[in-house]
């Protein structure tokens, strides 16, 4: 377990966020000695040799993406950076946006110089008042330094940004939801093809980076991409935010090395499980990823294919804890109503599915379940799943299928009991350090 | 929830556009390549004068930015975060999602609601405090969570919850 922290190289002493505090940790000199030393593509080749895949949940090479741009277009090219994090259980990027956003803004000069976007905008939730106030305050003194504006120091090169601020929508955190929610639509989310970085915004080309992702690419650009891609594992590179929360004692934002034992990572950063209880299950990437049981976490490391072969996805890396004495059902019921009230209406199965899917484990949990609901959520998802335009269709099945597989016999409990053995309610722990 | 418009009068004179208001729209519209962009702010620019989004407000915005009122009912109706009908003075939001629900919301939401004399949804009689319950606010970290207009209180106790009203007294 190494110290290396590449986003959260910063103390928490209320001046982080600052032009002054930035600069004192080597901030912007990248980006003033990357426009003499590097042409556009060099960046891309960088990004691409880093090996960084998208840290907003999919998990796609960033550089890769960045290359799908074609290159005869004549319509200005965009960037935007996702900073909607509505993952129920990720609270990652609100770090960086309230604490460490030069940091972002210098990855997205980078990032915007390397693809050729003059303008950028960063989309944060409209939750976020204080992640809102401090970028957009990061922002002014960027341009008040000259780092944004047109013609940056030593170039003819133009780079502005725009900070947007969100209004409550879960289904905007996909690619094209948030595109129509700059345009001033409703943030539902567009057939593809055509991709984003064909037919974006405002129907231009646009590259669309979660704001971890960009915050990254000042370390790969002055470090260079293999010094980054030999950070962690082979398929897995770099640093990772975590977010902590549920029955931890230390609960919060973690940097961690791709490929770092989980459960040591939880014993020792995280101090282990609240009142010294056992762990009963983890959702280890966002409240869509698969739940696990202990023992599927026992040899699982922190990396994408360590977590996809343990059964379930590093997602954006919000990782929810649950102990002994957890009503999984009732957990359950909260997930199926979140993802009830954010399904846009646009498509029918996530539409009703999500709707009756709430139904049948309410039922369940206020025990009114027979036997046979517990196919019938299974077979339910099978036709939202993959059936949707976007993929919060999917994100509704993953807790749902997984809680069946590997808490059944807590669904059979209160069937046969005729209601929920916890009274449904959740056991309240208390002492966090 | 939803408000029908025609519960409000849509040429209400309480609701015109002050000229700052509109002079803080024009410069947003200046700022997008399409006009449209500048909608979801401009929402805000409404709801920070009027504390919601009066469908008055809807008709003078839809002819500065030349869209229809309707296209406009839908982004507001989309969005959580824009009013339909006027909230309390102050507007508590309590997160009701899975890390918030693990470390004790409910305890959260019920003092709230006995204390307040509400249920989640409506508003005390004096127009002082709104209760909404609301989906992951992205601080789970600190959970239990809730956002009074627009600060989070974060680790709540009762005790806490206590205090807090106390200071907005």
């Amino acid at each position: 377990m190494s110290d290396l922290k590449i986003l959260l190289n910063f103390e928490r002493n209320g001046k982080s966020h600052t032009l002054e505090s930035y600069k004192q940790r080597s901030g912007y000199k990248t980006v003033e000695a990357a426009f003499k030393k590097y042409s556009p593509a060099d960046i891309v080749e960088e990004v691409k040799k880093s090996g960084i895949r998208g840290r907003g949940g999919a998990g796609f090479p960033a550089g890769l993406k960045w290359s799908f741009l074609p290159k005869d277009s004549d319509k200005p090219v965009y960037l935007i950076c996702n900073g909607d994090e509505g993952e129920p259980g990720t609270f990652k990027d609100r770090v960086i946006l309230e604490e460490n956003p030069h940091m972002l803004i210098e990855g997205i000069i980078l990032s915007s110089y390397a693809i050729n976007a003059k303008h950028a905008y960063i989309y944060i939730r409209g939750e976020y008042g204080y992640a809102l106030r401090q970028t957009q305050q990061a922002v002014d003194e960027a341009y008040k330094a000259g780092y944004l504006g047109e013609k940056l120091p030593g170039t003819g090169y133009q780079c502005d940004i725009t900070v947007h601020k969100g209004a409550g929508a879960y289904v905007v955190g996909d690619e094209t939801g948030l595109m129509n929610s700059i345009e001033g639509k409703k943030g539902q989310t567009r057939n593809k093809p055509p991709f984003p970085a064909v037919e974006g915004l405002y129907g231009c080309p646009t590259i669309i980076n979660n704001v971890e992702t960009l915050a990254s690419v000042p370390y790969i650009v002055e470090n260079g991409g293999e010094v980054y891609g030999k950070i962690g594992t082979e398929k897995s590179t770099g640093t990772k935010l975590l977010s902590v929360s549920g029955h931890v004692r230390k609960p919060g934002v973690y940097e961690v090395i791709m490929g770092d034992s989980f459960m040591d990572f939880l014993k020792n950063q995280c101090g282990g499980i609240l009142d010294g209880k056992k762990l009963k299950a983890v959702i280890p990437g966002g409240s869509s990823t698969p739940v696990l049981r202990p023992e599927d976490c026992e040899k699982m490391t922190i990396d994408y294919e360590s977590i996809t072969a343990a059964g379930s996805s590093l997602g954006s890396g919000a990782v929810i804890v649950i102990a002994e004495g957890t009503c999984m059902i009732k957990l359950l019921e909260v997930l199926a109503h979140f993802y009830h009230h954010e399904s846009c209406g646009q498509c029918t199965p996530c539409r009703e599915g999500t709707g009756w899917l709430l139904k049948i484990i309410k039922r369940i949990e206020e025990g009114g379940g027979k036997m046979e609901d517990i196919d019938t959520l299974t077979s339910i998802t099978k036709h939202i799943a993959f059936h949707t335009i976007c993929p919060l269709g999917d994100a509704a099945c993953g807790p749902i299928d997984s809680f069946v597989e590997k808490f059944r016999e807590e669904f059979v409990e209160h069937i046969e009991k005729g209601g929920c053995p916890y009274n449904g309610k959740f056991t309240r722990l208390q002492k966090r350090i | 929830m939803a408000t029908s418009p025609s519960t409000y009068k849509v040429d209400d004179p309480e609701y015109k556009l002050t000229p700052e208001m509109q002079t803080k729209i024009d410069e947003l519209v200046s700022k997008f390549p399409e006009k449209n962009s500048a909608l979801m702010p401009a929402l805000y620019i409404i709801q920070d004068e009027f504390g919601w989004i009066p469908p008055a407000a809807i008709s003078q915005l839809a002819e500065i930015l030349d869209t229809t009122p309707n296209k406009i009912y839908s982004v507001v109706t989309f969005y959580t975060m824009y009013n339909e009908k006027p909230v309390g003075k102050y507007h508590i939001q309590v997160c009701r999602n899975v890390s918030c629900s693990l470390m004790g919301a409910k305890h959260i939401v019920d003092h709230l609601s006995e204390k307040l004399n509400i249920q989640p949804g409506e508003t005390t009689e004096d127009k002082k405090y709104t209760l909404s319950l609301v989906e992951c606010l992205g601080a789970c970290g600190s959970a239990p969570v809730m956002m009074i207009n627009d600060t989070y209180y974060e680790n709540l106790t009762v005790k806490k919850v206590d205090n807090i009203l106390e200071s907005l007294q």
